[in-house]
């Protein structure tokens, strides 16, 4: 369903990045990175604001242009999941299917982080990891 | 220590614990194992920046620091010991001392005072986790513990501003 996905660190360095059409991918990662920036701003006003049920992980839509729309969610940790969809494939978003694939990315990036050989900060190599990102990816 | 389970794996965290204690304590036990204070705090620290990962996975973003100190001392702390932090209090400028009346690796140690000399042992595999959970949250600490009475511990988190 998504085009690319994308867990960007505390300090916004990229922890992993893949996208399903290589040929795209270029343009993809630009998209990811410039993204960064809503994230931010997005996540402090969140916080100051007092209203309880806004301080959800989940950011909703970040900016849409006509060929692709971009989705994040910050956890707690700093942590940044981008998922980008192709506005051409993907016609009806669902706002639920999105918010559990941003929960199954993050089970999955507990997961890997709760492994004792990984180093907090390294780019992520874990099959598990990878093959759940090949599910949201299809 | 990572579910709610059965008594068992409560019983295995204390084990291992001791163990640990045991050969920093004695280190002739087990001539192979270098294991120091440091090393012992880096445990700590390595356990709790990947234990608050799962554990902040279904809460709501925090407001600010004091939220994130209120999740060490509820959640987190319930989680590693079964029981919340019983106090807490900060001057507001950045020190927060977390006072728990009964700590765990303390409570099965005779109060005579006998063992004293020990208790810094006893301790600093949490003042790592605490450090550990705080770094992963963004919060850059210095985290130390007081031991004045056998069951009673309490830790002092110094928070490192970018500024300062």
């Amino acid at each position: 369903m998504a085009c690319c996905v994308a867990v960007i660190g505390k300090d916004n360095s990229p922890l992993y990045i893949r996208v399903s059409n290589p040929e795209t991918e270029l343009y993809l990662h630009f998209t990811v990175h410039s993204s960064l920036d809503v994230v931010e701003e997005r996540v402090n006003s969140l916080a100051k604001s007092s209203v309880g049920d806004i301080r959800e992980l989940y950011l909703g839509l970040l900016y849409s242009s006509e060929t692709h729309r971009v989705y994040g969610y910050a956890t707690n940790t700093k942590v940044k999941f981008i998922i980008v969809l192709d506005v051409s494939r993907v016609q009806n978003v669902n706002e639920n299917e999105l918010r559990s694939m941003f929960r199954r990315i993050h089970s999955a990036y507990a997961d890997a982080i709760c492994n004792p050989f990984y180093i907090p900060g390294d780019q992520i190599d874990s099959t598990k990891f990878e093959a759940i990102i090949s599910e949201i990816l299809l | 220590m990572f579910q709610a389970g059965g008594n068992s794996d409560e019983g295995l965290f204390d084990y291992l614990h001791m163990e640990l204690v045991s050969t920093l304590l004695q280190p002739e036990r087990n001539p192979g194992i270098h294991l120091s204070i440091s090393t012992m705090e880096h445990l700590g620290f390595s356990s709790g920046y990947r234990l608050v990962e799962r554990l902040t996975r279904e809460w709501p973003r925090f407001k600010d620091e004091l939220d994130s100190m209120k999740f060490i001392c509820k959640e987190f702390w319930t989680a590693v010991f079964r029981k919340q932090v019983d106090n807490l209090r900060t001057n507001r400028q950045g020190v927060y001392v977390l006072q728990d009346n009964r700590f765990r690796h303390l409570a099965k140690v005779s109060t005579s005072g006998q063992y004293m000399e020990a208790a810094p042992k006893l301790v600093v595999f949490t003042c790592g986790l605490v450090r550990g959970a705080l770094a992963n949250l963004g919060i850059v600490s210095v985290v130390t513990a007081e031991v004045s009475a056998m069951p009673i511990c309490k830790f002092q988190v110094q928070i490192q501003r970018a500024s300062a």
